[in-house]
């Protein structure tokens, strides 16, 4: 987590939900722990966002670690902040920027998976899913030199004016993944939906894959 | 650069009187100080002192055994169960949100998020109340654009969710616009923060922001007195928020509660440095010796008056025992919040301020705080009152295509869906919003449990200006209302008393009827007042005064998140059923407003023993899982509320004939009191009607949700599209524009 990260209690809050055990990590911090997975890059404002979304967190010191980690096939989500921040630090191609109308949106879309990458479990092609977004900055532009996988679209309306209604992208090799909308505020039926759950045990199943891959007991 | 002399035309110039600068050189035995006016300016400010409305004040109900902390401290507290408090409180931020709205909405959140916080709670939800002038003004536009970004900016960043609150429009507002924000946190009972400063010898410490030239006189200048064609060079008097660093200050705070090492602490808001103190130290009866050259600074050149007057945003003033310092440096430090040891506790009874060594400030507490200025100010009735509540009904003639008018109501820029305004709010961040804004209440979790918090706001203040004291028990008892509906039980109040100046016998009138009206409805709903805020001078030369808004932030309590209602129809097949009477009551009204442009006659009546069975009702089938939805009936009155209903859930509707000699477009638009219109499973119909039978509370079934048109017998009939469409786009095509 970074300062200024707010979902970042939402997303280990779901997580656990899940089955899964969680460990925050502090943006000071130079190491991630043992044994590690999986990560999940939260979303908020870290560092405020005045300069650009994500352009301060990039440089905590905890990132490096983050990018070796991305680096050596380690499975990451980023989500709306996180997101951003996996952009700017270039794990993912592509750049996220004000949307169309220039105000914050909050609401619930429908998006549809594509090529998820190695977060396929579950998540076939043409799914549809029921998930919120809120963001000011996730209109999403391609880089052409680097046209990427296309992890979701915004089904229906686009939302923000993306291009091409892309709603999250995956990596060349497929296992960082960055995705606007919030599947951690889609996992209680209390709170108003659970099709969040499907994003985050896809990436969990890949985490579990990933452990196992390495040997690790953690 | 040297102070200026001290003198009375000085102590005119920063808001004081003369009765007020003889009482200053009779506490002190001399002429005070430059800082030490700009001491007395402030904390005898309406703003900060409320001395004109601190007798009225205590006429308000206060207690009940759920109450854990009521008014005094920054926010109130009531037990919602599991050794946990609902820490809450709403304030006004106007005059500020009016001269600059982006930064004066957006510190209105960041002062009351502070409020929360200090207590240590961690702030759950938002809601605001914001008046505006008519839409079709491009400047109020303007400001509808600046304040709702402002707010969305502030709670976005800072990661607390916006639920609910209102919009509303009205000429009255448009010279004065309203900005009430209201925030509600969790805090464990026996881990509630207090400003005390206690303990001689222990530290005295400035935590947060570095302090700069912003907000000087804010408080007490531009919130305690009423606009006119200066109002423009005020604009440097309105903070600047950073929800950034108050979100680091929240988190520092938090983790520093944790230590066991923090005795009380204060948040720095309206008089900053000075208010902050003195209210620490007056509240435990110590002194506080200070040393201002300590104090973080954002730029060199500061002077002492400045120091003690500036409201810059996101700072806290806290007592630590004493020896602990470090620890809670560390903390602070990871946080990378500035901290620095400004001081210690004494026990002389006095506020002494040093500047590089030099005494400045001298004063002792307790004449300054606990017993400053208090006014019984003039009042009597507005000259044209009885003029205004007459209103003949059979001079009205009733429309001809109700269906038309119905949809005028929806268009209506009071009525309308506010979706444009609150899609800009996070509504869910720490995953607690159960029911997101667009309903009665708004329904958030209360986390790691299963009980939920119901929070509303409201006011009518159409029918405050017609009958304060009528108007006032309505927003109570709508409020309460409100809460109820989603199957909670209305637990206690805070309020934001927005008025014009206490000068002006009217404006007093209709402030001391206002809390007359709401002690009286808050003490038979045992709904008690745990904390708030009152604004004067909200009115502008030339250009009037507000209408008088009392507005209540209500909180209620639902034991068990499965039996949360919604507003709107769950779905075709279900029985509608009115409960409550409908009298041919359209005073005051919205009908009476959008199609005949009048505003006038009384406000309905108000049972308010009725109001309390509606509520047992509401509380108890939402209890037995006998209720489907339930929507209170209030402005628009039942054809609004229906076709709200089937609107938001898409499902249309068909109501029986209306009564067999009612005058229809009354029937329809009355805005009758004590009423909600709820849907049951036709099943449970029987039982239901048999429950509020031995409640004492009148209920008919009134008709069956199912198909895509609103029907209510053959005076409407409008296809659920057309109704959406006039309800949704007036919004987004006004401020689109």
């Amino acid at each position: 987590m970074f300062p200024g990260s707010n979902d970042d209690r939402d997303l280990a809050h779901a997580f656990t939900l899940l089955g899964a055990c969680v460990e925050m990590v502090w943006h000071k911090d130079a190491r991630l722990p043992e044994g590690l997975c999986g990560l999940g890059v939260p979303g908020g404002f870290s560092y405020g966002d005045y300069l650009r979304a994500g352009a301060m967190a990039r440089f905590s010191p905890v990132m490096a670690a983050a990018e070796g980690f991305a680096r050596s096939g380690g499975p990451v989500i980023g989500i709306c902040n996180g997101f951003q921040v996996l952009c700017e630090m270039h794990l993912l191609p592509g750049a996220l920027v004000r949307n169309r109308d220039l105000r914050f949106v909050c609401k619930d879309v429908d998006v549809e998976a594509a090529d998820t990458g190695l977060f396929a479990d579950g998540l076939e092609p043409g799914r549809k899913l029921r998930l919120p977004i809120k963001h000011g900055e996730g209109a999403y532009v391609p880089d052409p030199a680097r046209p990427p996988r296309v992890a979701f679209r915004y089904a229906g309306e686009n939302p923000n004016g993306s291009v091409d209604g892309i709603a999250g992208v995956v990596n060349e090799a497929g296992n960082v993944m960055g995705l606007m909308p919030h599947p951690e505020h889609a996992v209680d039926a209390a709170l108003g939906g659970t099709e969040g759950a499907v994003v985050l045990r896809t990436f969990l199943a890949a985490c579990q894959r990933f452990r196992s891959g390495h040997g690790q007991d953690a | 650069m040297s102070d200026p002399v001290v003198d009375r035309a000085l102590a005119h110039e920063h808001g004081l009187s003369d009765e007020e600068w003889e009482r200053i050189l009779d506490i002190l035995g001399r002429a005070p100080t430059y800082p030490e006016l700009g001491v007395f300016s402030v904390m005898w400010s309406e703003h900060c002192s409320y001395k004109s409305s601190k007798t009225l004040l205590q006429t308000l109900p206060t207690e009940a055994p759920w109450v854990v902390e009521g008014p005094g401290e920054n926010a109130g507290a009531v037990d919602v169960g599991d050794g946990l408090a609902a820490v809450f409180k709403i304030e006004s931020h106007n005059h500020p949100s009016y001269v600059e709205p982006h930064a004066g909405a957006a510190t209105g959140v960041g002062g009351i998020l502070r409020d929360i916080f200090t207590m240590g709670a961690r702030p759950l939800a938002s809601l605001n109340s914001l008046r505006f002038g008519p839409l079709d003004d491009p400047h109020q536009r303007f400001l509808v654009r600046g304040v709702v970004a402002g707010i969305a900016d502030y709670g976005n960043c800072f990661g607390c969710a916006t639920v609910g609150g209102e919009v509303t429009f009205h000429p009255r507002y448009r010279a004065n616009i309203l900005v009430n924000a209201m925030n509600v946190g969790i805090a464990q009972i026996d881990g509630i923060f207090r400003a005390k400063a206690t303990g001689l010898g222990n530290p005295v410490i400035y935590v947060g922001s570095r302090t700069g030239r912003d907000g000087i006189h804010g408080a007490s200048l531009l919130a305690s007195s009423e606009f006119d064609e200066h109002t423009e060079e005020m604009r440097p008097t309105v903070q600047v928020g950073d929800p950034f660093t108050e979100k680091l200050l929240l988190e520092a705070c938090l983790e520093a509660f944790q230590t066991g090492a923090i005795v009380g602490i204060q948040d720095m808001g309206a008089a900053g440095l000075t208010c902050s103190s003195f209210e620490m130290a007056a509240a435990a009866g110590t002194g506080i010796e200070m040393h201002l050259d300590r104090v973080p600074q954002r730029e060199e050149g500061l002077t002492p008056y400045e120091l003690l007057l500036s409201e810059s945003q996101e700072r806290m003033l806290l007592v630590a025992e004493k020896g602990r310092e470090a620890e809670l440096a560390r903390i602070f430090d990871k946080w990378d919040v500035d901290f620095a040891v400004v001081g210690e506790v004494t026990n002389d009874g006095c506020m002494t301020v040093y500047w590089k060594g030099e005494p400045v400030v001298a004063i002792p507490i307790d004449p300054v705080s606990k017993n400053s200025p208090v006014y019984e100010r003039p009042r009597h009735a507005p000259a044209d009152l009885a003029e205004r509540q007459k209103l003949d009904l059979t001079e009205l003639d009733p429309p001809a295509d109700l269906s038309a008018v119905l949809l005028d109501m929806l268009a209506s820029p009071n009525l309308c869906s506010r979706r444009w305004v609150y899609e800009q709010y996070d509504q869910l961040v720490q995953s607690a919003t159960v029911i997101r804004p667009g309903g009665d209440a708004a329904v958030v979790r209360i986390p790691g449990t299963r009980r939920a918090l119901a929070l509303s706001t409201d006011c009518n203040p159409r029918y405050c200006s017609l009958d304060p004291y009528l108007g006032a028990m309505h927003a109570v008892a709508e409020a309460a209302r409100n809460v109820a509906v989603t199957g909670a039980r209305p637990l206690a109040v805070t309020n934001c008393l927005n008025f014009g100046s206490p000068e002006r016998p009217e404006s007093m009138w209709e402030f001391a009827e206002s809390v007359r009206g709401m002690a009286d409805a808050c003490r038979l709903l045992e709904t008690p007042v745990v904390s708030g805020n009152v604004s004067f001078y909200n009115e502008t030369s030339g250009e009037g005064a507000i209408l008088p808004t009392p507005t209540i932030g209500m909180l209620g309590l639902v034991d068990d998140l499965d039996h949360v209602l919604r507003a709107e129809f769950q779905g075709p097949g279900d029985a509608i059923v009115l409960l409550g009477e409908t009298f041919d009551e359209i005073g005051g009204s919205e009908y009476l407003s959008v199609h005949y442009g009048l505003e006038r006659g009384s406000p309905p009546r108000l049972d308010l023993p009725a109001e309390r069975q509606l509520h047992t009702l509401l509380r108890t089938a939402a209890g037995e899982s006998l209720l489907r939805s339930a929507h209170d009936l209030s402005d628009g009155g039942l054809a609004t509320a229906v076709a709200e209903c089937a609107i938001v859930s898409g499902t249309g509707c068909d109501l029986g004939p209306i009564p067999a000699g009612r005058r229809p477009d009354l029937w329809l638009f009355s805005e009758s009191a004590t009423r909600a219109l709820v849907t049951c499973a036709e099943a449970d119909l029987e039982a239901l009607l048999a429950l509020a039978s031995r409640l004492g509370v009148p209920a008919e079934r009134a008709g069956r949700t199912g198909g895509d048109r609103i029907r209510i017998g053959d005076a409407i009939d409008v296809a659920l599209g057309e109704a959406e469409a006039a309800w949704a786009d007036t919004l987004p095509e006004s401020m689109d524009a």
